[in-house]
């Protein structure tokens, strides 16, 4: 008799005996989540050519979006400059974070992977805080390499910021853009002609109600009230905070809680809308590219 | 003999697009006004009902828009019925995807990969979906496209550099790389050259030969079904129309010394032509 385990090939690679179902772990849930994190590596590598592209367009845009205080009066000039470069950063992370998580499902449609991805047997809120925790890998990445760049051409006042606290902040804000971005990750899922298009609407009304380049004082009182309501409200309050008055996490840990809260509530929100809309796509065969 | 797939009385319908002139030519289904214009409804299966044993090979003939890739899409969780029960293991396909989806595997009519990474990218990341590590997915991969004809450099090259046939291969490494208890294939072999055919047809053969795998095979290939499968089911407009095995059908429409196309013709009620005509008019 063979003792040959259950699972093993032959050396001509024919399968035995089928393996039974794997048992859920910790672990497994984290190495499905880097399976997403290391495809989307590997196709950022496939097109790293066109990712220094888009890394030069970042640059340019915060460049743009800064040297708008070159307009203001001499004395508020650099603290102008940061809190426009703050707001060009945080767009800039926010747009790379929903731009990863809506491609990534576009990607799959039109490759027609999606099925497959689908048919594994992950749980979906693994399969997408995979997709969105490269998204916020890499727009953290490409974020610290445009502030490098801003901080160099614009000679930004940074002495007195607070790095660390401004990291902290960044991070615990991505959990509430994730759940944001498992909403926007509807979208494509749905239609993979128009959806990636329509998460701009989301990340428009974020622009809109959020105070990236202006304070949110300046806004019509009902448009004030919406910005209660938007994550990157208070992750632009507190990473400002950090940044221009050098504040750190000790001062600034109430609003990084009520970011943590809001990010806590939007994951699981983000999760029942895009199950929801997954099982409409699998009542309607939505999911299939041809076929 | 335990049964691994249970379908019964399944129907799904779709909406599509209405074309007034085709409605009324084939005069089928409810319509409906949508913001996109008139839909009109389509059975794409329709009350089907079968089994499967463990082990069993089965064939799904039927011409395009028959239904076949509708009912493995059904069957691999994917898609769910209107109407009926669908069980695979035992297990209701609508209830029990999570603990369907670790024993299937399934091969599309399109090879379905991130194009720009290699095969065995490509294979880590599915190998990894399914909980099995960088080192024992190469392995596994590696058995298998070698056992396919490939070579270790076309394993590490771009899929979009490979030819479809080579392509497919890949597919059919993945699906068996997980070593599922159930295989649906959708028509595996559509499309490839004599060569890669008949490597596929093979290596399906020898997993057959190991009777721990059941499949399920759409093909248009007659020759395939007859060559691979225990039994063989037409489905035509959605409808089975006949299951047995080959020789069965024949006697059935009393085409002993016959082949499998006229056997398909008999009951199908039409030829391929035809079909490709109504294709062409879509």
């Amino acid at each position: 008799m063979s003792m040959k385990p259950e699972h093993e090939l032959d050396e001509t690679g024919i399968p035995h005996i089928a393996s039974p179902p794997r048992r859920w772990t910790p672990g497994r849930e984290w190495r499905t989540m880097y399976a997403f994190v290391e495809r989307n590596f590997h196709l950022v590598r496939r097109y790293l050519s066109w990712e220094i592209v888009n890394i030069f367009y970042s640059i340019i845009n915060a460049m743009t979006i800064g040297l708008i205080s070159f307009a203001a009066p001499a004395k508020d000039k650099a603290a102008t400059t940061l809190f426009l470069v703050i707001g060009a950063l945080m767009w800039g992370y926010l747009s790379i974070l929903f731009d990863e998580v809506a491609n990534s499902i576009t990607y799959e449609r039109w490759e027609g992977t999606i099925e497959y991805t689908f048919m594994a047997p992950i749980r979906r809120l693994t399969h997408l805080l995979g997709t969105c925790l490269w998204g916020a890998s890499y727009g953290l990445l490409r974020t610290l390499i445009v502030l490098a760049v801003a901080a160099w051409f614009f000679h930004l006042p940074l002495s007195k910021a607070n790095l660390l606290a401004a990291i902290v902040a960044l991070l615990i804000s991505s959990l509430s853009f994730m759940g944001l971005g498992l909403i926007a990750a509807v979208l494509p899922l749905l239609s993979t002609e128009r959806g990636a298009q329509a998460t701009h609407i989301i990340q428009g009304v974020i622009l809109l109600v959020s105070g990236i380049y202006y304070p949110v004082t300046v806004l019509p009182r009902f448009v004030q009230w919406l910005s209660n309501f938007s994550p990157a409200t208070y992750a632009l309050d507190t990473t400002r905070a950090a940044l221009l008055d050098g504040a750190g996490l000790g001062v600034l840990w109430p609003s990084l809680l009520k970011l943590f809260a809001i990010g806590v509530a939007l994951i699981p929100i983000g999760l029942a809308i895009f199950t929801t809309a997954e099982h409409y796509a699998m009542r309607t065969g939505r999911l299939k590219r041809n076929g | 003999m335990e049964d691994v797939i249970l379908c019964k009385n399944v129907s799904k319908r779709f909406w599509e697009k209405s074309d007034p002139e085709r409605d009324d030519q084939i005069g089928k289904g409810r319509t409906k006004r949508s913001i996109g214009g008139r839909k009109r409804e389509v059975a794409a299966l329709d009350d089907v009902s079968f089994r499967v044993g463990k082990g069993e090979v089965l064939g799904i003939l039927g011409a395009n828009g028959s239904g076949k890739s509708t009912l493995i899409r059904v069957i691999s969780t994917l898609l769910y019925p209107d109407e009926g029960l669908v069980e695979v293991f035992g297990l209701d396909v609508r209830k029990h995807p999570h603990a369907i989806r670790p024993r299937i595997s399934r091969v599309s009519v399109e090879a379905s990969f991130f194009k720009k990474l290699s095969a065995l990218e490509n294979l880590v990341f599915s190998g990894r979906l399914y909980g099995l590590s960088r080192t024992e997915t190469v392995t596994k991969s590696a058995a298998i496209l070698r056992r396919l004809g490939f070579s270790e450099q076309k394993m590490r090259a771009p899929l979009e550099n490979m030819s479809r046939g080579q392509q497919q291969k890949v597919a059919i490494a993945r699906a068996f790389l997980t070593e599922p208890e159930l295989l649906l294939l959708d028509e595996p072999t559509t499309g490839l050259d004599p060569k890669s055919r008949r490597d596929v047809q093979e290596f399906v053969e020898e997993v057959k030969a190991t009777g721990q795998t059941t499949i399920i095979l759409t093909t248009h290939d007659m020759a395939e079904a007859e060559r691979l499968c225990d039994r063989v089911a037409i489905l035509d407009g959605g409808r089975l129309v006949a299951l047995d095995t080959a020789d069965g059908l024949k006697r059935k429409v009393g085409v002993e010394a016959g082949n499998l196309e006229d056997v398909f013709f008999a009951f199908a009620g039409r030829k391929w032509e035809d079909e490709e005509e109504d294709e062409h008019e879509a």
